[in-house]
């Protein structure tokens, strides 16, 4: 059985109207208007155990609702949700001790004590037995390289070595499951190497499924195994990247590198120019009409070509296209 | 139960030493606090300086009873810091990171921040109540023993329940509860004196509908061995704190409901 | 002077926003009122010896205190205090202004905004149904509106002084709660001042807390005389000075060491 089962999830929300002015408030209190916005309008899916899920969507599509309700602080409308076997909010506190979080906006440390000092506290809470936590907080100190921020109270951390810490504080009862809110907003360069190349490590060791948000693509290329795309309340793909890729548009593209800036480079009919810049040409194709492989032999036969490759279409374009279908 | 309580003490080992960072902030403040309630009763002192009798009660019988009720206060105002600054978590979202640890909403809120400087009105109150002792010739019998403790724990069971009511509100209204402070605060002025110098209608608000009165006033009239002038039974007086403890539970329960309404609409 | 005018206008137009505020305050301090004026009549009744100040004139005073209450110095302002902790301070320092003129306004208007929005209605709440008394005069009540105005400037002037010390403190909230107890104290705002023992009434007329609340108050009574306005109103004026030269001072030698740190 999958580990994660949502099935036809609704959530809606009542967001209260208010007239402006001192005579709209007063209005209010008598009588308010609602709208309704359809935050999950039937969600489902399901994730097996050991998965690296990315979740992706444009702000307000649904994205922090569904985490919130994986993780038991939200409780939908209709539609069933079961984790490990549990209703999330039905059995709140056996539910989350299976579970860690990362938020990335707020820390769940204590802001005013040394690292340290929380990590032992999150023991105490999650009941962690001693030599489990022992083991698990040396590793997450090794690997996420945190030693010189152990005695450091929170608030003076960089917002890099905070993340890593409350990565390694989200992960010290061994959770089943771990769900990052955008957990790289905000982080510099260096510290979100170290951050996805861990996720990766950690989830090859331990199998523990991930479930990412994000808005960083490069995040979803490292990590993921898996898509999925939320707009509007509805999962409006679900799949590889390739597939992704391959169901929003079949093109690819071939980049060559001309010796000589010919004026009229010659191109398979099969294919076309997308754009020029100098000696450096980008051809545009459906592999289902020509395979590559043709489409560089053609190349380099009829043209001197010092260099080549294939390209995909940035991921971004590939999303905004989603996007765009939806809309239409 | 007990791990509930090895928990609440890990919490506050924790809040303290985090408080300890600010040490001259944290003793300035300690001063200031102890200014203000020392003043307070102080001003007690002066009234009586010039009148004598407040209708018919002497300086220490009011002593006694501002003694209890301030040692009350304190200890639910320190220990309930965390529901306190309930409204802000609501309104930024850190409620969250309470919902996502495997331990009772409540108990980590009351965990969240043991306010040291709150413990200052402890002071003026336990100086009060010894003097008050000291001079009233009290029978000290393990029964009135025993009911000093039971009704200082009433009162400050009631006081936690209200500042625990009080902070269910932020569940439902952004708005400012300022006037609930009224009701704490209001309540500590009102009750520290003897709850039959007030008029009938506000003495009965504060007996029947926010029963502060109740778990101070009775039982320290029955420690004193002196008659109620509005004529309760005795027995009252010794089972009225009970109600402080009731007042607590149903708190928590209103508490809960308060925490599913927060899981429906996530706001 | 015109700047000053458009932040002391500013501010105030932004503190008036607070209604909700302003009408839980306005509950609070009727309570509280009413609680106060309970107290003391109960102590009144059980006497029969002549009083400093007989009880009518104490209810009078109390409802005077509620609804000046937002006009005493018991908090810092909290904008200055981010602006100090986020090291933003550093901005204030290029305005074209006088920095102490400029904070002074600040707090002249943060005092008086959400006083005027308590004190009117509580006084009409006070006066309808709880028999406040008016003033005793004409006289008394021009010379209780021109102390009033001391008042707030004192109040404001130590409010300012309190807001320089956070320049050294960072929080100001151990200063601010110790002023306050001593303007609790001894403002009379907990016991009318005439009611303290009398050997103490000379060393509490010498401190300056008594302009803030007991001076105004006791001649809008005919407590004082106002015979003896010119006097009492010398006694606001001269702390009031003390306050701003101190302030000052304090603030000078606070920016020359944030200027020498560079921060």
């Amino acid at each position: 059985m999958s580990q994660i089962i949502i099935e036809d999830l609704i959530k809606r929300f009542r967001v209260s109207e208010r007239d402006a002015g001192m005579w709209g408030a007063i209005r209010g209190i008598v009588k308010r208007r609602y709208h309704t916005i359809d935050a999950l309008d039937g969600v489902s899916f399901s994730i097996e155990s050991g998965e690296l899920v990315g979740y992706i969507g444009p702000n307000g599509a649904g994205k922090s609702t569904t985490v919130k309700v994986m993780s038991g602080i939200l409780v939908p409308d209709a539609g069933r949700c079961e984790i490990l076997g549990r209703v999330p909010w039905r059995n709140r506190t056996e539910h989350v001790s299976r579970i860690g979080v990362v938020f990335g906006q707020r820390t769940q440390l204590w802001w005013d004590l040394p690292v340290i000092e929380s990590f032992d506290l999150l023991r105490d809470i999650y009941r962690i037995p001693r030599a489990e936590y022992a083991t698990n907080r040396d590793e997450f100190i090794a690997v996420l390289n945190i030693e010189g921020c152990l005695d450091v109270p929170v608030r003076q951390l960089s917002l890099g070595q905070r993340m890593r810490c409350d990565l390694a504080a989200a992960l010290l009862h061994s959770p089943d499951i771990l769900f990052l809110d955008e957990p790289t907003i905000g982080m510099d360069a260096v510290s979100k190497l170290a951050f996805r190349e861990f996720i990766k490590q950690f989830n090859q060791e331990r199998g523990t499924t991930v479930i990412l948000t994000t808005h960083d693509m490069d995040d979803i290329e490292v990590i993921c195994d898996r898509v999925m795309i939320i707009n509007d309340g509805k999962i409006v793909s679900d799949g590889t990247l390739d597939e992704l890729r391959r169901r929003v548009s079949l093109e690819r593209r071939l980049v060559v590198e001309l010796v000589d800036n010919v004026i009229e480079p010659t191109i398979h009919p099969l294919a076309n120019l997308a754009n020029r810049d100098g000696r450096r040409i980008h051809i545009q194709f459906d592999p289902h009409q020509i395979s590559a492989a043709d489409l560089i032999a053609h190349a380099t036969s009829q043209n001197q070509v010092q260099d080549l490759f294939v390209e995909n279409p940035p991921i971004e374009e590939t999303i905004a296209r989603i996007y765009k279908d939806q809309a239409t | 139960m007990l791990d509930s309580l090895f928990i609440y003490r890990r919490f506050l080992a924790v809040s303290l030493r985090a408080q300890m960072q600010y040490k001259a902030s944290f003793l300035m403040q300690l001063g200031g606090r102890l200014i203000i309630t020392a003043g307070e009763f102080m001003a007690i002192l002066v009234l009586f300086d010039r009148f004598d009798s407040l209708i018919g009660w002497n300086v220490y019988q009011v002593a006694f009873i501002y003694g209890i009720v301030n040692i009350s206060f304190a200890v639910a105002d320190a220990m309930t810091t965390g529901f306190d600054l309930f409204g802000d978590m609501v309104k930024t979202g850190d409620f969250d990171r309470i919902l996502i640890r495997p331990r009772s909403t409540a108990l980590q809120l009351a965990g969240q921040e043991l306010t040291l400087r709150r413990i200052s009105r402890l002071t003026p109150g336990l100086v009060a109540l010894t003097w008050a002792a000291m001079n009233l010739d009290l029978n000290w019998t393990f029964a009135n023993a025993s009911l000093l403790m039971v009704s200082v724990a009433g009162g400050a069971s009631l006081f936690a329940g209200l500042i625990v009511l009080q902070a269910t509100l932020a569940f439902w209204t952004t708005e400012t509860l300022e006037m609930m402070n009224t009701l704490t605060y209001g309540g500590v002025e009102t009750t520290q004196y003897p709850i039959n110098i007030y008029r009938p209608w506000f003495r009965n608000f504060f007996t029947f509908g926010i029963p502060l009165a109740t778990v101070s006033y009775f039982p320290a009239l029955a420690i004193m061995g002196t008659p109620d002038p509005l004529g309760t039974p005795l027995w009252f007086q010794y089972i009225a704190p009970a109600i402080g403890i009731a007042f607590l539970i149903g708190s928590l329960q209103v508490w809960r409901i308060g925490v599913r309404h927060y899981l429906s609409t996530g706001s | 002077m015109i700047s000053y005018w458009a932040i002391v206008s500013a501010r105030f137009r932004s503190l008036l926003q607070y209604r909700s505020a302003a009408l839980a305050g306005l509950v609070t301090q009727i309570v509280w009122g009413m609680i106060r004026v309970m107290i003391f009549q109960a102590f009144y009744s059980s006497t029969n010896a002549e009083q400093p100040m007989d009880g009518s004139d104490v209810e009078t005073y109390i409802w005077l205190g509620q609804a000046f209450l937002a006009a005493l110095p018991w908090n810092i302002d909290t904008d200055l205090r981010s602006l100090i902790r986020s090291g933003g301070i550093g901005y204030e320092l290029i305005r074209p202004v006088d920095l102490y003129t400029y904070w002074l306004s600040r707090a002249l208007s943060w005092r008086t905004a959400p006083m005027v929005m308590r004190a009117i209605p509580l006084l009409i709440f006070a006066f309808v149904v709880m028999g406040m008394s008016p003033p005793v005069s004409w006289a008394a009540a021009a010379a209780f509106f021109v102390s009033m105005c001391a008042a707030i400037l004192l109040s404001s002037a130590i409010t300012t002084f309190l807001n320089v010390t956070m320049l050294w403190t960072i929080t100001g909230d151990g200063v601010t709660q110790m002023t306050f107890g001593l303007v609790l104290i001894f403002s009379g705002m907990l016991v009318p001042l005439p009611l303290y023992p009398d050997w103490s009434q000379p060393i509490i007329n010498a401190m300056p807390f008594r302009g803030l609340v007991d001076t105004p108050y006791r001649l809008y009574l005919g407590h004082i005389p106002v015979s003896e306005f010119a006097g009492v109103l010398a006694h606001q004026l001269v702390w009031i000075l003390a306050f701003i030269v101190a302030g000052r001072l304090a603030m000078a030698r606070a920016l020359r060491r944030v200027v020498v740190q560079g921060g």
